[in-house]
């Protein structure tokens, strides 16, 4: 069923049409959702099909650091490793983007000047969101002239779990405007939103206002990316696509830290969302020690043995 | 191509550990049987596996002798504590053979690897874990303080799960203190058969299970035997008739477990995306070999525009193949004859007038196929609605009204199972307490438990397995 332009303007229109559409969404069935992640996990993926998932995966990295210790030396170290990932294989594709503070976009646009490497900053009073909307729009805007191309916003959980959709829907609204051509993603923190139905509703809410990614977490909270909730999630934007004819992305992030898991999200994107969604364009791994499991895992597979942690660097 | 292309996942078939040759099974030992032996074959391939031997009508004799001195002179008379032992045993036998019973299992019946993985050999040492238990409770099971066994059971079981409706028959009723005698479908033996060698491995004492496998002559020679005191069965409903009326006036106790057209109720407020996936394992889990399939969808009218796309969408994901590959999700259609009838009452649904739909598969040039096929437009005097198809074919109806529903879910002569999907609890339970169905799911479908009741109503049988209930088919008190 295709929703006009009209309609959405509709159910977006004020805070009680927006809470009768999130409302009246179908309900998540919560042991359901976990057989169904269980069940898509036990897919076996060998050989061709995993040399492909690896590549692919690394490809969808967002290489981050989000640490109070961060500094620019360690963000242009960073920037060196998402150039070129594996220095004794060139073949091996760089990652999509880095994502830091916003006080360090700066140093790593101009370490990954020339690369197709993109910049991501969090921003909005990230990870708590608990400043005023004037703040976080702020901390978009410098984020975003100091060169970043995407942001990853959070959403006001509190305003969420107490009813405020109208407040949350704004406030997207409003950081998606700041962002000028820089791409928005939307963290829900669904560990904070604790049940499927919320996420449901948070994701549904994040791509009416105009998310072009919805993303699970901001790696703080536990828990963070969970199959359930990444299968819901791409539910919506396979919905959402159907119903509004706007293809959007999702963004997995906190604890995925193994090829095994990666490869088994990939197998969700494909199964549920579908094949289109497998690209960097509409889905990433927010993750820092991920990226070099995938790598050993490359090594392993061209080379039939592991070389251990050793031969990746620590980046 | 697709972009994501899984490669060939195939567990080893080695691990089977198949044999040229298997014997029938009496009194503790392997032997030769006096009927002719059959070769079984790999559904997916049409290839012989092994040529299995036969037992014939003296065959029988031997074994219910057998069984009764068993029953008279060790199993009768031994203490629960003790017989649970043994239960036990086999139990732990099966996890520890689990992946050989598992590519065993999918080579002689088609199914696929993760269903036999995953499901069948789990559940089947589930079964023994949990008859084990009861063993030396029997007093508290609410059928008296001191229930006594039967005697000697027949136990004749169907194709569709060999060694889990073997594990169905044989844990309930050796905990009661039974002996039995029980034969394999004649397509599907292998299993029961290492069954026997485990059983015979645990240090059974000789005679308690005897293992024959056989054709329907086998099994008439069996149920009908003066010599046992109960007969179990599971499989069609015309066998299971023709043995009531057998066995009427003998005072032998008889459970019937047969055919089933299940509902599966789709109400507007259910979880779309799990009903989804309900739907699927309703109908499309075993290829559709399973009695209490949900093979008919009933979708409330209001979200059949929603349900039906979303379905076709799911089922263009499902792989069909090779049943050893542990990405396949539909396995082989288990003979000829049974893909004969499911194409038969395929045909009549277009012959009446229903609208087909097939999921997009690459069919295989050998081997015994069938692709996931959806009806819609079908009306409740549709054979496809009333007859149990037995194979991957969902029939789907609407409905207006929750009454609406629950008539159409019961007008049907069976009554074996039954679906319900609804966020709302209120709901679930005025619609589960007017099915006449012998189980009712609640928001999920085709789910197993050896704590739990299994049987029909109506033409679908009667009697109890599984759980405190699956005691009472084997107890006199």
């Amino acid at each position: 069923m295709t929703v006009t332009g009209t309609q959405q303007s509709e159910i977006t229109r004020d805070e009680s049409s927006l809470r009768r559409f999130l409302h009246g969404l179908p309900g998540v069935d919560q042991v359901g959702a976990q057989d169904r992640a269980a069940a898509l996990a036990t897919r076996s993926i060998k050989t061709t099909a995993k040399a492909w998932a690896i590549d692919a995966a690394i490809s969808m990295v967002d290489l981050t650091t989000l640490e109070g210790s961060d500094t620019h030396g360690k963000v242009r170290s960073l920037a060196a490793k998402a150039r070129r990932p594996d220095p004794s294989d060139l073949s091996t594709p760089t990652v999509a983007a880095v994502c830091v503070y916003p006080d360090l976009v700066a140093t790593a646009v101009e370490a990954l000047r020339g690369s197709k490497v993109g910049v991501a900053s969090v921003a909005t009073a990230f990870p708590s969101g608990r400043a005023s909307l004037a703040t976080k729009l702020h901390d978009v805007r410098e984020a975003v002239a100091a060169g970043a191309t995407e942001i990853d916003m959070v959403i006001d959980r509190g305003a969420f779990l107490s009813g405020r959709y109208g407040q949350v829907f704004d406030e997207i609204v409003a950081t998606k405007a700041a962002c000028g051509t820089a791409h928005l993603k939307v963290i829900l923190e669904t560990g904070e939103l604790v049940t499927l139905d919320n996420a449901r509703r948070a994701s549904w809410l994040a791509l009416l206002a105009g998310g072009d990614f919805i993303k699970t977490s901001t790696g703080k909270v536990t828990p963070a990316a969970t199959p359930p909730v990444a299968l819901v999630m791409l539910q919506a934007v396979r919905d959402f696509a159907a119903d509004h004819g706007a293809v959007r992305g999702v963004k997995l992030a906190g604890g995925i830290r193994s090829t095994k898991d990666a490869v088994r999200y990939l197998v969700m994107v494909n199964e549920v969302a579908g094949e289109q969604w497998l690209t960097p364009d509409l889905f990433r791994f927010g993750a820092s020690t991920l990226l070099n499991d995938l790598l050993q895992q490359r090594h392993k597979l061209a080379t039939g043995a592991y070389d251990g942690p050793d031969y990746v660097s620590m980046d | 191509m697709a972009i994501f292309d899984y490669a060939p996942a195939p567990e080893s078939r080695d691990l089977a550990r198949l044999k040229p040759h298997y014997g029938i099974f009496i009194d503790g030992a392997f032997r030769d049987g006096t009927g002719e032996a059959i070769k079984t074959i790999n559904p997916a391939t049409e290839e012989p596996l092994a040529e299995v031997a036969e037992a014939g009508v003296s065959d029988v004799d031997d074994a219910v002798r057998a069984a009764r001195r068993a029953y008279d002179n060790v199993w009768g008379s031994m203490p629960g504590r003790e017989r649970a032992k043994y239960l036990y045993r086999i139990a732990r036998a099966i996890q520890e053979r689990g992946r050989e019973l598992a590519v065993l299992e999918s080579l002689d019946n088609g199914k696929p690897i993760k269903e036999s993985r995953d499901t069948d050999i789990p559940l089947a040492a589930a079964h023994f874990f949990y008859y084990a238990g009861w063993a030396d409770k029997l007093g508290y099971a609410g059928f008296g303080p001191n229930p006594q066994p039967l005697g000697v059971a027949g136990q004749v079981i169907p194709w569709n799960f060999p060694l889990l409706m073997a594990a169905w028959k044989i844990a309930p009723a050796l905990a009661a203190g039974n002996t039995v005698v029980l034969k394999p479908a004649e397509t599907t033996p292998l299993t029961a058969l290492v069954l026997a060698e485990i059983i015979a491995e645990c240090d059974l004492p000789p005679g308690v299970v005897n293992i024959l496998a056989g054709g329907p002559e086998v099994g008439q020679a069996l149920t009908e035997h003066p010599g046992i005191d109960k007969v179990a069965f599971t499989g069609s409903t015309e066998v299971g008739k023709a043995i009531q009326r057998a066995l009427a006036g003998t005072g032998r106790r008889l459970s019937l477990e047969l055919g089933g057209k299940a509902a599966n109720i789709i109400f507007e407020d259910a979880p779309i995306d799990q009903a989804v996936e309900g739907i699927v394992n309703g109908i499309f889990f075993n290829q559709g070999h399973v009695c209490c399939a949900g093979s008919r969808l009933l979708v409330q009218e209001s979200i059949a525009d929603e349900v039906l796309p979303a379905l076709q969408r799911r089922l263009g994901t499902l792989r069909m193949g090779d049943p050893l590959d542990k990405n396949t999700d539909i396995g082989a259609i288990n003979s000829a004859v049974q893909l004969a009838r499911i194409r038969e009452l395929a045909d009549s649904g277009d012959d009446e007038g229903a609208s087909r739909w097939t999921a997009p598969c690459d069919i295989p040039d050998r081997g015994f196929w069938f692709p996931p096929t959806i009806f819609t437009g079908v009306s409740q005097a549709n054979r496809i609605a009333r007859e149990e198809i037995f194979g991957p074919v969902l029939s789907v109806l609407t409905f207006r009204t929750p009454s609406e529903a629950v008539e159409k879910a019961n007008n049907t002569p069976y009554g074996l199972s039954a679906g319900i999907w609804s966020e709302k609890g209120s709901r679930i339970l005025w619609t589960a307490q007017r099915l006449r169905a012998g189980v009712v799911w609640a928001n999920t479908f085709n789910r197993f438990d050896p704590a739990s009741p299994f049987g029909g109503y109506k033409e679908s049988g009667f009697g109890r397995e599984g759980g405190r209930h699956g005691l009472e088919a084997y107890l006199a008190y």
